[in-house]
């Protein structure tokens, strides 16, 4: 199936399988590996990107189910060669040690922010709830994002 | 020496870059010309045979380009063990065969009988489907101390009772008996230290890739040791030319321990890729890491602990049954063993110590080295027994471990304390870390918090463990006398370019540990330049001359050390090339930040200087080689043993049972620290893993041998909302014995913290009047609430 | 992790959908976030799904009299911070902020869940407590089934073959009410869900979810409080007779005994929290 999906400002247009993830369109096709598949049942988080501005686990979408929509992900986040306030947290505030998790954790912060640009501690945890990460013990990836948080 | 610029400075890491801004590159990222995708057929059942093996239908499907069944690599060889245990009588350890693809029985859940390599992903998994096994289902064991049982199912027809191993160290029983008898109070746990899955977030992930016209092979593999990978696959189970082969591990999403091991996947794909002609790639879905990943921990333990009217301990006697799973996987030998009974001592001046562990098959995966590897299970022990004697005998838990602390010594002016079982600790000072602690806790108050809490109807508790581990792995003289396979040694090359920019090589590999940053400051720091004029290179068996990987908390300790041997090189000739240009005595020259001086005079040379004299030697000595390069290979003379102190304070909910971990205090002390940022992320990881076996984690088998909880859906990772913001403390002891100071601090946080939980739930249970002494971990609200009862 | 082949239809219309549904082992495909993971550990192949995704007549929220009405593919994110929801049916705007995570929530949708009847849900226990309808249409016409006969058994419910959620109307609340919920650790889902309703005329409305293969709406307990003033003493006594009568389910993270205890403990949290 033909579709058209506009990814980190870029339009493409792909004949796809309708059973390819979207995931997996993004990874292969376009060759955009930050976003990672950590597990089979949508749990871990580390397929986190942005649809239509909302934060989406892709590997639970289909990539025909983006047809027509706009995608952002943790490639497309800084902006003119920027890092985005959250990519500068992780690194300041020492948010990533693997770097698997890393870009569904920004993309899933990424989120939050928008919604709720000065989260609690408790907040920033809740937020996190589908995200796994198993190197930080998650302590400096809330004051990553509260570093973020500050920074906006 | 230099002045330290960088050394003990939290410095932001020079990885991140590409890891926050979706540029990294692990081996599912990577992709080569005709590459084709592998996926596996897999057992449903833990014991059954292989009767038929039908793959005609699949191999007619779409996209497949070929599949291969246990009969096609029976005359590979299996992946092997790379450490000896003995029979107490002196008979080898068992070793049944671990083949590539089983081909007349299957031995746990997922054992993999056939391989379908397709175009795509895709087509891969649609064969999959396709192909017919016939298997006759047998009846099957678990459990290790039900296996040894006569009459229980054998995983191995030539391996009697399941017991791949008995093993004993320490004083002799009788000694410990005697010992234990003249004891005013025994205290005594049965317990479960139970299956727990690795779970790094990246899958492990293959490519094997064959080139005829160099005969040359490729393996990019998720792994801790690429060369180790390499030196197993190419000895032990293909039987090819190692300088044939490369074996690159790119980037890595985190080990555990779990990407030490030689997989059998490993080895298919590269043995498969030189069938095929193409390069093939083999990814782990989270169900096959949850199968196959080699697990951790899981022993079946009764351990008691003596002591005298006076709280001190007299005596302890252990014996576990480890369970092994169905195949001995790299180093599951080891772990049970001498990364478990040789840490017995913990920080006590126990006179008298028994250690009884029987390695045990079962219908399950492998087991092997996860976070702390036999260090956890053994402080588990010892700190569990601690707390319980406390309570039991109206003592403070605090104290009755300052009674029994082995005193203070830095292994320089004290001599080092030899164990009971078999160690020398190197230094330590354990009653500088529990004050530490007790204090940042604030623990002279936690009774009162914890009576006015009761008054509002709240069960609090606190929980101690101080914890040493043996880590810097290891003397390969000590190891290889204990049954090592291989020389635990490191390997580390500096190499001055001509513009005196550095680039380091070294065969220590970074999941996730930071080695660019931190030993970019060890380097930069000892040859007085900018961290940004070293480079650190890892991971790659064509660049690296050789190397032992990242697993024992070992990379600075002797990674790091194999590198300052090198430099320390480096300098010895710089210092020639200066005093040949300076005209002056090799003995008289001086190198600190970054100037080799004429002793007592302002005359020097900068490293730029030399460095360029040395690749452009036209004023040169006579009798010196050119260039600025070497390697060296550093066997540490010791292991080395961080310690620390953890304390947990809890919550539970009276109606629920629910346990909140309220608060967590870590005072660790890892030796010299390089970066303390990196140190303390170390410290908060292992910490969340420690916490996760107390209160989450852990594998379900049924009784056919199913894992019956094998996704994030049902097996409970700690998530952001389970744990608070830990609170770090630290004190330094050097490392007397190599020449950086450091202990390591990997695997202290997983260490300490699981016996400071549950000790903690169970002060709680006792200050509300149920005098509980263990609760099957993980502590699960249904079996606190049960415990409340 | 990669489903079986299938066709893939998007329709414009709940009419166009119908008549998709048609061709036999046809799935509808809403947010995806309860079929799509059955899919890729290929529990579930069915051969086509139909995309309800771009029917914009299946999406919002809208109040009309007294009720409200949520469209079928409104999401759970689109619940959650809608104020006519927040402050007219609040009950539904905690019960979508407590299910799954930021982006199960920015996918997953109300009708999509309804339809797949896990007794671990969070939703049924609301849209019962609530007195909700949920409103179908099939080829033979629309209706509307009321909660309490939705929810017939494990993942079963009154939805007839080729039928489809339209959406949920439920009667604005006055009253205070609370959804609680004890998670599963690992999934997140409910061991015991609990909603509570309480109405102008003193009459309270108790449902449970993850309790048993369905979610119910639990009688005994209801006739227990209602009309009663509530405090400890009065919700002790509900408690008492709640979550009698009814299968209890049972697995690693909860026995019957507990998960029937902790229906209990959660009924007198939700109670004295609308007291």
């Amino acid at each position: 199936m033909k579709i058209n999906v506009k990814v980190n400002g870029t339009a493409y247009s792909h004949d796809v399988e309708p059973r390819t993830l979207l995931v997996h369109y993004l990874r292969d096709t376009l060759r955009l590996t930050g976003t990672h598949v950590g597990c089979d049942t949508s749990g871990c988080g580390a397929c986190t990107i942005h649809l239509d501005g909302k934060a989406v686990k892709s590997c639970t979408l289909l990539a025909v189910q983006a047809d027509g929509c706009e995608v952002t992900t943790i490639e497309g986040l800084a902006t003119n060669g920027n890092l985005h306030p959250l990519q500068e947290g992780f690194h300041q505030e020492h948010g990533l040690q693997c770097g698997f998790c890393t870009p569904g954790m920004i993309m899933t912060a990424a989120d939050l922010l928008k919604h709720n640009p000065k989260p609690s501690e408790a907040e920033i945890r809740h937020a996190l709830e589908g995200n796994i990460c198993r190197c930080t013990g998650y302590h400096n990836i809330v004051k990553s994002i509260q570093y973020a948080s500050e920074k906006m | 020496m230099t002045a330290t610029k960088y050394i003990g400075k939290s410095i932001k890491r020079v990885e991140d870059k590409r890891f926050i801004t979706g540029k990294a590159n692990y081996t599912d990222d990577i992709v080569l010309p005709g590459m084709t995708y592998g996926a596996f057929v897999r057992s449903p059942y833990a014991n059954a045979k292989v009767k038929k093996v039908d793959i005609s239908k699949a191999k007619a499907m779409p996209g497949v380009v070929a599949i291969y069944t246990g009969a096609d690599v029976a005359a590979v060889n299996g992946v092997p063990c790379g450490w000896q245990v003995n029979f107490k009588n002196g008979a080898t350890m068992k070793e049944p065969k671990h083949p590539l693809l089983v081909a007349d029985r299957t031995r746990h859940v997922g054992d993999p009988v056939a391989f379908v390599i397709a175009e795509s992903r895709a087509e891969a998994k649609d064969a999959v489907e396709a192909v017919a096994v016939d298997y006759e289902k047998l009846s099957c064991v678990t459990d290790p101390a039900e296996a040894v049982k006569p009459g229980a199912p054998l995983v191995h027809d030539d391996v009697p009772n399941n017991i791949c191993f008995d093993w004993e160290l320490g004083n002799p029983k009788s000694e410990v008996d005697a010992a234990m008898s003249k004891a005013s109070h025994i205290t005594t746990l049965e317990f479960t230290n139970q299956r727990l899955v690795p779970n790094a977030m990246e899958p492990r992930s293959y490519i094997g890739s064959y080139d005829p016209i160099n005969d040359k092979y490729t393996l990019y593999t998720s792994t801790q040791n690429p060369h180790l990978i390499r030196l197993l696959m190419c000895a032990f189970v293909l039987g090819l030319p190692e300088h044939k082969v490369r074996v690159v591990g790119p980037d890595v999403g985190g080990g555990f321990g779990s990407k030490i091991y030689h997989y059998t996947e490993e080895a298919l794909v590269t043995w498969c890729s030189n069938k095929i002609g193409r390069p093939i790639k083999w990814t782990a879905e989270r169900t096959e890491s949850f199968l196959l990943d080699a697990h951790g921990r899981d022993h079946r333990t009764k351990a008691e602990m003596g002591f005298d009217k006076d709280g001190k301990i007299v005596a302890l006697r252990v014996k576990t049954h480890a369970n092994l799973g169905a195949y001995l996987s790299t180093f599951a030998s080891c772990v049970p063993t001498y990364l478990h009974g040789t840490l017995l001592q913990g920080l006590y001046t126990t006179p008298k110590i028994n250690v009884d562990v029987t390695g045990v098959f079962t219908h399950t995966n492998a087991v092997d080295a996860y976070r702390g590897a036999g260090r956890p299970e053994a402080t588990y022990i010892l700190e569990r027994l601690l707390d319980l004697g406390a309570l039991e005998m109206g003592k403070d838990p605090a104290e009755l471990r300052q009674l029994n602390f082995i005193p203070p010594f830095d292994g320089v002016k004290q001599p080092g304390y030899q164990t009971q079982v078999a160690l020398q600790y190197d230094s330590g000072n354990y009653e500088g870390v529990l004050k530490k602690g007790l204090e940042a806790f604030n623990y002279k108050d936690f009774r009162k918090r914890q009576k006015e809490a009761a008054k509002s109807g709240k069960i609090l508790g606190v929980g101690i463990s101080t914890y040493i581990e043996a880590c810097g792995i290891a003397p390969s003289a000590v190891v290889g006398s204990l049954g090592a396979r291989a020389g635990l040694y490191e390997v580390g090359q500096v190499r001055v370019q001509p513009t005196g920019k550095v680039s380091v090589y070294t065969g220590s590999h970074s999941h996730g540990q930071g080695h660019e940053t931190t030993f970019s400051q060890l380097v930069a720091d000892r040859l007085g330049i900018a961290m940004e004029d070293v480079e650190i290179i890892h991971g790659d068996s064509e660049s690296v001359a050789f190397g032992m990987g990242t697993y024992g908390s070992r990379s600075l300790a002797v990674g790091g050390s194999a590198i300052v041997k090198s430099i320390d090189k480096i300098i010895e000739k710089g210092k020639k090339i200066a005093a040949h240009k300076l005209e002056a005595s090799a003995d008289d020259i001086d190198f600190a930040d970054g100037r080799f001086t004429i002793k007592g005079t302002s005359k020097s040379l900068g490293f730029g200087d030399i460095a360029l004299t040395a690749y452009v030697p036209h004023v040169y000595p006579k009798d010196l080689e050119p260039g600025l390069d070497f390697s060296s290979f550093y066997d540490p003379a010791n292991f080395t043993y961080p310690f620390g102190c953890h304390i947990a304070e809890v919550e539970i909910d009276k109606e629920t049972g629910k346990v909140t971990l309220t608060r967590f205090v870590a005072v660790d002390d890892v030796g010299t620290v390089i970066n303390p940022m990196i140190v303390e992320g170390q410290i908060h990881g292992g910490v969340a893993q420690g916490v996760g076996q107390a209160l989450f984690e852990g594998t379900i088998y049924d009784d056919e041998g199913n894992l019956t909880n094998p996704s994030f859906m049902d097996y409970c990772m700690p998530r952001a909302d389970d744990l608070p913001m830990f609170e770090t403390g630290s004190q330094v002891t050097p490392c007397p014995h190599n020449p950086i100071g450091a202990k390591g601090a990997g695997e202290a946080g997983c260490i300490g913290s699981t016996p400071a939980v549950v000790n903690a739930v169970i002060d709680a249970l006792w200050s509300a009047g149920k005098k509980v002494k263990d609760i099957h971990m993980p502590l699960t609200p249904e079996r606190v609430w049960s415990a409340l009862q | 992790m990669i489903p079986s082949s299938f066709t893939y239809q998007k329709v414009k219309s709940v009419e166009e959908a119908i008549a998709a549904l048609k061709d036999s082992d046809s799935k509808i495909l809403a947010g995806g976030h309860s079929l799509i993971p059955t899919m890729k550990l290929r529990l579930n192949s069915p051969s086509k799904l139909i995309d309800i995704g771009g029917i914009s007549t299946l999406k919002g929220i809208k109040e009309s009299g007294n009720e409200i009405v949520i469209g079928a593919a409104t999401t759970h994110a689109e619940i959650s911070s809608s104020k006519v929801i927040q402050s007219k049916l609040n009950l539904f705007a905690q019960t979508a902020s407590a299910i799954g995570d930021i982006q199960v929530r920015n996918r997953g949708t109300i009708g999509g869940s309804l339809a797949h009847a896990d007794p671990a849900a969070d939703w049924p226990a609301a849209v019962l407590a609530a007195d909700a309808t949920i409103a179908v249409q099939g080829s033979k016409g629309s209706r509307k089934i009321k909660a309490s006969e939705f929810f017939q058994g494990l993942f079963t419910t009154a939805l007839q073959e080729g039928e489809v959620i339209t959406a949920v109307h439920v009667p604005i609340l006055s009253g205070k009410s609370v959804y609680m919920k004890f998670p599963q650790p690992a999934s997140r889902y409910a061991i015991v869900g609990c909603a509570v309703v309480k109405h102008a005329d003193g009459k309270i409305s108790i449902a449970f979810t993850g309790v048993s293969s369905n979610a119910f709406r639990d009688g005994a307990a209801e006739k227990a409080i209602s009309g009663k003033k509530i405090d400890a003493g009065s919700a002790e006594a509900a408690s008492k007779v709640a979550a009698e009568g009814v299968h209890i389910m049972s697995d690693h993270y909860a026995s019957e005994k507990y998960r029937k205890h902790l229906a209990k403990v959660y009924l007198k949290r939700a109670l004295l929290a609308v007291a």
